[in-house]
């Protein structure tokens, strides 16, 4: 398939509208537990998954609505399964974080790390059976620190699997800041294995696609794993509702319940020295102000936003295709939510 | 008295533990977060976050345990010790017999666990059994603040390893995180005296294997661990209006199991019925019956437990999971 960025546009904002359809659903009570979005990734998937073919797989981590999305699974399918529909895409079995496509070879895992042996066992099929499938296996940078992960990426390089791993970097693990908790960095780790690993701009769905051609091309030809390093930015955090950015949004309604207890405890007889209290108080302050430097908060480190400056000359064009996806997203929401909701 | 909520009564009582022992650490994945109010009372070096790498942070607990910490290791939950169940299989169970009596291992691995709030069945085992199987372990599972506070001290008391289970249905705090993530268009069928209730002043360790009759009973005994309890204290309620009368049992620690107090009870109503939140096979349900049968007593037995991997839809994990109805019904055939 050719790159075209309108193309690709367009992918990325009906991948944007179905988890801000999401999101609204959650909000509203009607999906349960946690919801993590890929809102701020979509020049990732968007530039790797409509390149894949009949017979290769994915790995998905916990936010694989988006790859699913776009490698066509139906996303009427997708909607019913998180509203716990028995017409799900997994009988309402698995939710968002497990959902499971056996047509298209793709598997979630609400477990970090899971998708690097989950990649490498798709891998080795594809190797000894000889489809020149190749896997690919999505994951973030926290997943780097996760036993299984690392073992992988040792498994792949030594047999020579056919993997294009892609860690997507949004510089936090779960709700801690990763610098925080890792040494050396991914690329490094990748090579220290022999895998060769490039650095790609998470922004730019062209530079995506290009790093995944070239990478699918190689891995077709049995060069053995490959590995992107992708920054990106996750608009929502971790998951919805993440407390510090409920914090950061709505600090009135937020910072009391935080602030009481927080102080009390800080003046409580018995415990740490003045010194090491506070140095307790700088990491959650520091944490508070990671969340309001955060580069999610930068409208340019959206990927829809930098795609959209590149296509906003032709006008008419852009807004034909945006009221298309948005009248395309909005129908499937409303198939979705119309016939026998339990 | 003090009012406390679950969780809240488990940090009390860990902060209580800590300001007298320095030996006492906190480690885990967003650690510093979830306990930032014991991070600004007894500081980084004692609360500490860790990477996404459970095999190699509770491994380390282990040995540090052997080294003169008490660590208290945290974990999201208990589903991912799937991940790094070596740490307690392995090692932490091992060190005392191996090193023939000579080394102990005090440790404290604090997990929630357990479902409710549809989060999906990589989010929502119990897996008390799973744990309670391997020989040299502890496992808890309180079913009230109070029980929780007084559990931990215990839990810090010990001298060996013990897994402290949290269940989130009943945990304030991990149900604002996990589940309702500040939305007020769920609900949630929350215990409520699981969720909140009265504290003492002080804390004190509560014996370790110590059942507690929660409601006296003639006809049937319901023995049940963290939110079972609730639940069969609940149908019992039913099951009196009907003319039967239930006796719950809260067993309150899994391992070591409190076999009298089970064997007593049904030796009076002659009847067995076990609530299990964890899987139903080669787990907490099958081990009362051998205690029952062990003890040469003859009793009317059944179960309810989770007998599948639970549905992430809220209507099918209600199915799954053990209800009132299921309760009520099991007991009923047991008449």
């Amino acid at each position: 398939m050719r790159f075209d960025l309108w193309s690709s546009y367009s992918r990325m904002l009906k991948s944007r509208l179905l988890e801000e359809a999401i999101a609204r659903l959650w909000q509203d009570g009607l999906i349960s537990g946690e919801m993590h979005l890929g809102t701020g990734e979509e020049a990732i998937i968007a530039g790797i998954v409509p390149q894949l073919v009949e017979g290769d797989a994915m790995a998905l981590d916990h936010r694989g609505t988006s790859a699913l999305l776009l490698r066509g699974v139906d996303p009427v399918l997708i909607l019913h399964e998180l509203l716990g529909r028995p017409d799900g895409l997994c009988g309402g079995m698995g939710g968002h974080m497990h959902l499971f496509s056996k047509e298209y070879l793709a598997a979630s895992s609400g477990i970090v790390g899971a998708v690097g042996p989950t990649a490498t066992g798709f891998a080795m099929s594809a190797q000894v059976l000889h489809t020149q499938a190749i896997t690919v296996a999505f994951f973030g940078e926290g997943a780097l620190n996760q036993g299984m992960m690392m073992e992988a990426l040792n498994l792949a390089a030594v047999w020579k699997l056919p993997i294009l791993f892609v860690c997507k970097d949004d510089s936090w693990s779960i709700t801690t800041s990763s610098s925080s908790v890792s040494g050396g960095d991914p690329l490094s780790r990748a090579r220290s294995l022999g895998i060769q690993a490039v650095d790609v701009d998470g922004r730019q769905v062209s530079d995506v696609w290009q790093a995944a051609q070239t990478s699918i091309q190689r891995l077709r030809a049995g060069e053995g794993p490959l590995f992107l390093h992708v920054r990106c930015v996750h608009l929502e955090g971790h998951f919805l509702g993440y407390q510090l950015i409920r914090m950061v949004r709505h600090p009135l309604r937020e910072l009391p319940r935080v602030v009481i207890p927080l102080t009390t405890s800080f003046l409580h007889p018995g415990g740490a020295a003045f010194n090491e209290r506070l140095a307790g108080v700088k990491i959650i302050l520091g944490a508070v102000l990671d969340t309001l430097r955060d580069p999610r908060r930068d409208i340019s480190n959206d990927p829809l936003y930098c795609t959209r400056l590149v296509l906003q000359p032709d006008a008419r064009r852009l807004q034909e295709l945006e009221d298309q996806a948005k009248q395309e997203i909005g129908q499937v929401v409303e198939v979705a939510l119309a016939g026998a909701a339990r | 008295m003090r009012s406390m909520y679950f969780t809240q009564a488990i940090d009390d009582a860990l902060a209580q533990a800590m300001a007298a022992d320095p030996r006492i650490i906190l480690m885990g994945e967003d650690v510093p977060l979830i306990r930032r109010n014991l991070l600004v009372r007894f500081g980084p070096r004692r609360v500490r976050g860790t990477p996404i790498s459970e095999s190699a942070f509770l491994g380390a607990a282990v040995a540090a345990s052997m080294s003169g910490l008490l660590p208290v290791v945290e974990f999201y939950m208990v589903d991912f010790l799937g991940v790094c169940i070596d740490g307690l299989l392995n090692q932490a169970a091992k060190v005392n017999p191996f090193s023939g009596g000579k080394w102990s291992v005090p440790l404290v691995v604090r997990v929630p666990c357990s479902g409710g709030y549809g989060d999906g069945g990589q989010h929502e085992q119990s897996l008390w059994g799973w744990l309670a199987h391997i020989p040299g372990l502890t496992v808890l599972v309180p079913s009230t603040p109070a029980d929780a506070g007084g559990l931990m001290l215990a839990a810090l008391q010990h001298g060996g390893p013990v897994v402290f289970l949290e269940p989130k249905l009943l945990s304030e705090a991990w149900l604002e995180f996990l589940g309702s993530g500040g939305r007020r268009t769920v609900r949630y069928d929350i215990p409520a005296e699981g969720n909140k209730g009265s504290v003492p002043q002080k804390w004190e360790a509560l014996p370790i294997g110590k059942a507690l009759m929660r409601r006296q009973g003639r006809n049937i005994t319901i023995a049940s661990v963290g939110v079972g309890v609730h639940r069969a204290l609940e149908a019992a309620k039913t099951l009196e209006a009907e003319g039967i009368s239930a006796a719950v049992l809260d067993l309150r620690s899994v391992s070591p199991l409190d076999k009298s107090a089970i064997c007593e009870s049904v030796a009076q109503t002659g009847r067995l019925l076990v609530v299990d939140e964890d899987y139903q096979g080669f787990g907490l349900s099958g081990e009362c019956a051998a205690v029952v049968l062990e003890a040469g007593l003859t009793c009317k037995y059944g179960r309810v437990c989770t007998q599948t991997t639970i549905p992430y839809a809220r209507h099918l994990e209600e199915m799954v999971l053990p209800n009132v109805q299921r309760i009520c019904q099991a007991v009923h055939s047991l008449m």
